[in-house]
């Protein structure tokens, strides 16, 4: 492209007023912090993974940790991120490549939105139920 | 000089048929005169008056006193630097219109008389023909707040309007502006471009349009 005059971004703390954008925006802030969570839980994935390297020992002493309480409370919301990113990011592959979703795009996002709440309600009891169950 | 931004309150009365234009006029014909703002028609159509009306970005002269009294607060459009109050600095914005050769481009000889298109051909391109360059799009898209080179959604929304033109042979070209790092595929679809249209543009779908026509080349 032409190369154009560096245009200085401004610092929005300047201001500090919020843009109020609608489903959109929101649904995309939405998906990069699900996205940055998820990235981050790998990083941390691959290093408890790596540990068998050290031994069976090494490795089982690092994931008791899983079985924390808070920890399970972490994993609720990472399950929440990936379902999220993933019915999220199937709405915008579909905006995409069908030319008249466009149209339909708030409809679109209602409608993960609650298919992901819907999946959420079973998961969220099976799941506390569980860490209830292992810690009181 | 102040070299911090502020903020400024004025308290005045309106009619609640008024536009808020008139309102800002009002404060600078009787209680500021140093208010910096641009307009011309006062009607919609020169694309002059974008700002961040409550949050959200429309043309001054067609937000109505009622729509946002009793309290309104306004502040220049975003990503763009600041000159003066509501004054932008626009420069960056022409020069990613430029970029996508915004002019019809045929090697052919001129006809006797004009170029003829049929009314399908002529509907495949009309809602992007409706583009005011007001910026209002631009500078709602969290993108292009946040990416210094991103070309933006209303030069891609004007190079729609020639790409999918069929008396336009320019098309390869502009696609080839387009599918720079820059271009097209920084549009994330957050969709803030056709909220803030105040033409009704669908921008995100033209964008989307586009994309479409740099990956298959089908235009």
């Amino acid at each position: 492209m032409a190369q154009r005059t560096q245009r200085r971004a401004r610092r929005t703390q300047d201001f500090g007023s919020l843009y109020k954008g609608r489903e959109g925006q929101w649904s995309w802030i939405a998906h990069r912090v699900t996205g940055v969570a998820i990235i981050l839980f790998l990083f941390a994935h691959v290093v408890d993974t790596a540990l068998v390297g050290w031994g069976p020992d090494a490795y089982n002493k690092v994931v008791r940790v899983y079985q924390n309480p808070i920890v399970g409370l972490l994993e609720l919301g990472l399950v929440a991120a990936v379902i999220y990113h993933a019915l999220n990011g199937l709405r915008i592959m579909v905006i995409d490549f069908w030319p008249k979703a466009s149209d339909w795009n708030r409809q679109l996002i209602y409608g993960t939105t609650g298919v992901f709440l819907a999946g959420m309600l079973p998961i969220t009891i099976i799941m506390l139920k569980h860490i209830l169950k292992e810690h009181f | 000089m102040k070299p911090e931004p502020w903020w400024d309150e004025f308290t005045i009365e309106a009619e609640p048929t008024d536009r808020l234009l008139d309102a800002l006029h009002y404060v600078k014909w009787y209680k500021d005169g140093t208010l910096a703002l641009r307009r011309s028609c006062a009607h919609g159509i020169c694309g002059s008056d974008a700002m961040l009306i409550n949050g959200r970005n429309a043309l001054a002269c067609k937000v109505l006193v009622k729509e946002v009294a009793p309290k309104v607060t306004v502040e220049p459009i975003r990503g763009l630097p600041v000159l003066k109050d509501l004054i932008v600095d626009m420069e960056p914005f022409f020069e990613g219109y430029k970029a996508i050769l915004p002019f019809l481009i045929n090697a052919d000889d001129p006809p006797d008389r004009e170029r003829l298109q049929s009314p399908e051909d002529r509907a495949r391109f009309d809602d992007t023909t409706k583009c005011i360059l007001c910026a209002a799009c631009t500078t709602s898209c969290p993108i292009f707040w946040g990416d210094e080179q991103y070309i933006g959604p209303a030069a891609i929304v004007n190079a729609h309007r020639f790409i999918f033109d069929s008396r336009d042979q320019g098309a390869e070209e502009r696609l080839e502006i387009l599918s720079d790092q820059s271009g097209v595929f920084r549009c994330r679809t957050t969709f803030n471009c056709t909220e803030a249209c105040p033409r009704g543009i669908k921008v995100t779908k033209a964008i989307q349009e586009v994309k479409r026509a740099v990956m298959f080349r089908r235009f």
